[in-house]
């Protein structure tokens, strides 16, 4: 196990090594200006360089994304578990909630700004806006498809609806629950970022977007990769935690 | 336990789509009997369960009990698979009827249960951990600790090797004696060791026929030479 954990760290660092060997070989000898694409190494001075900057600007994002990924997992959740009881609501807002999938949330983005402020909050509601459906369409399905003979089961035992949903449908629901909030987790930080660029005050997309237009291009990498870290350490964490709330699932050999 | 009582299939039918499943069925099911169902694949053996356990309406004719009181809350139900769920313990598992309806968990009984059934060093354990048989024996618990008098049950041990089979009959026939329980079961010699009365469903729509059983108590012994004669009858009979 632990063996295989090594295998996999080291076949991730031989891969990032080449890339990076292969981006450093274009910077220095392709004929790119470097305010086009700097080396790894101008990025690196960069991060160090500019950590004052990059540090705050890192929290701000993951603090959007976080709150994003409460609220947006919670409100998704309580609405697919309302529907899943609740037919008529099921009837009603579903078609809203379809609706809601066919407006690009990009273009909302300046809207949201106009209401809810250069601040936090037009952000995290970005985030909860771009991760609200994955949310609500998985745990809507999985409440959807309770083995029937649980229903059956249970019925015959005159279970009450309530606790047949808090005690069967909820937890059968947990797997395909999680996929959604691991889907939801990859992209939050993405409608934070959007969010900023289009109008706030500090954050990564708002350090990114700045740099771009003083052709700090070194910098905008650098808040890329910031960017690029984070995220991957937020979904491992969350991976991590849904993988310990579903410690019942056979474990598949491991996907290597 | 509440007194078993006897059910009664009054004239009842049941549609599927256009074709008539079955029709105008009268039958009486003994009370504290042991009644297995046998029949060809898709005739109908499962939906009549259903009905006998309030999970479909009869689109004519009615189930009573005997004693006309309602048989909702008197049935306990077993599947063909075992619907342990995957996330509780052996033991949660067996106490799930108590914590569905809200009521008071008696660990101590249900221990005493998987006792009975071979596997109180086991209370603890997820499912997906047990083998078949074991799963089988928790779900058997599962009935038990629901304590009905009536109990359905759809070829319970069909996923079982013959051994284990074997030792299971023994087990349910023992537990479930003194209840009304109806069996489905394609297994002749299950059929000839635990059946009090045994009916054949056949032809469309189903009809049910009595079929003669051996002679002594359920569950019969294995190599009794009445079950062994009666089985290879049944099975030369369930063949044509
Ligand atoms: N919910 C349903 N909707 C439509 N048709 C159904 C439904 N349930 C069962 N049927 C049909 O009713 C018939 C009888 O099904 P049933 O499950 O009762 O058979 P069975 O005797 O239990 O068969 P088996 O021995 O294979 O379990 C089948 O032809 C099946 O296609
Ligand atoms: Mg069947």
């Amino acid at each position: 196990m632990t063996g295989k954990a090594t295998a996999r760290s080291m076949r991730l660092l031989v891969t990032l090594a080449g890339l990076v060997a292969l981006w450093g070989a274009l910077a220095r000898w392709g004929h790119v200006p470097p305010y086009m694409l700097p080396g790894p190494d101008a990025v690196a001075r960069a991060l160090w360089t500019q950590r004052a900057q990059l540090a705050p600007a890192a929290l701000t994002t993951l603090e959007e994304t976080v709150l994003g990924l409460v609220l947006g997992i919670g409100a998704g959740g309580a609405l697919a578990i309302g529907m899943a009881v609740c037919a008529p609501l099921r009837r009603w807002v579903m078609p809203m909630v379809l609706l809601s999938q066919a407006v690009p949330v990009f273009a909302l983005a300046p809207l949201l700004v106009l209401w809810f402020g250069f601040g936090m909050a037009s952000k995290v509601v970005m985030a909860v806006l771009v991760i609200f459906f994955p949310v609500t369409s998985a745990l809507g399905d999985g409440l959807r498809q309770t083995e029937p003979g649980w229903m059956d089961l249970a019925r015959t035992m005159g279970a009450t609806r309530w606790r047949v949903l808090v005690h069967v449908r909820l937890p059968a629901a947990l797997p395909s629950f999680a996929s959604g909030v691991r889907m939801a987790t990859a992209i939050a930080p993405i409608g934070a970022v959007v969010g900023e660029w289009v109008g706030a005050s500090s954050g990564l997309g708002f350090l990114m977007q700045t740099a771009n237009t003083r052709f700090q291009t070194d910098l905008m990498f650098a808040a890329l990769a910031v960017l690029a870290v984070m995220t991957v350490l937020l979904w491992w964490g969350v991976d991590r935690l849904l993988a310990r709330a579903l410690y019942w699932l056979p474990r598949h050999a491991d996907v290597d | 336990m509440r007194a078993p009582p006897a059910i009664h299939l009054e004239g009842v039918g049941l549609d599927f789509g256009a074709a008539p499943l079955f029709r105008n069925l009268d039958l009486c099911i003994g009370a504290g009997t042991m009644t297995v169902l046998l029949g060809a694949s898709g005739v109908g053996k499962t939906s009549l369960l259903r009905m006998l356990g309030g999970l479909v309406a009869p689109d004519y004719g009615r189930v009573v009990a005997g004693d006309g009181l309602p048989l909702a809350g008197r049935v306990a139900w077993m599947g063909q698979q075992d619907l342990l769920l995957p996330w509780a313990t052996a033991m949660d598992n067996v106490m799930l009827g108590a914590r569905l309806r809200g009521d008071r968990l008696d660990r101590d009984r249900a221990g005493r249960l998987l006792d009975c059934v071979g596997l109180s060093s086991h209370a603890a354990a997820l499912p997906a951990t047990l083998s078949g048989g074991m799963r089988q024996r928790v779900a058997l618990a599962r009935v038990l600790y629901e304590d009905r008098p009536v109990v359905l049950m759809d070829e319970p041990f069909s996923a079982l090797d013959s051994v284990t089979r074997a030792r299971m009959q023994d087990l349910a026939g023992r537990m479930l004696a003194g209840r009304t329980v109806v069996l489905i079961t394609h297994d002749p010699l299950e059929a000839c060791r635990l059946a009090d009365h045994m009916l054949l469903m056949a032809g469309h729509p189903a009809r049910l026929d009595g079929i003669a059983v051996p002679a002594g108590a359920v569950p019969r012994a294995v190599d009794d030479a009445g079950v062994l004669a009666a089985q290879s009858v049944l099975l030369r009979m369930m063949m044509q």
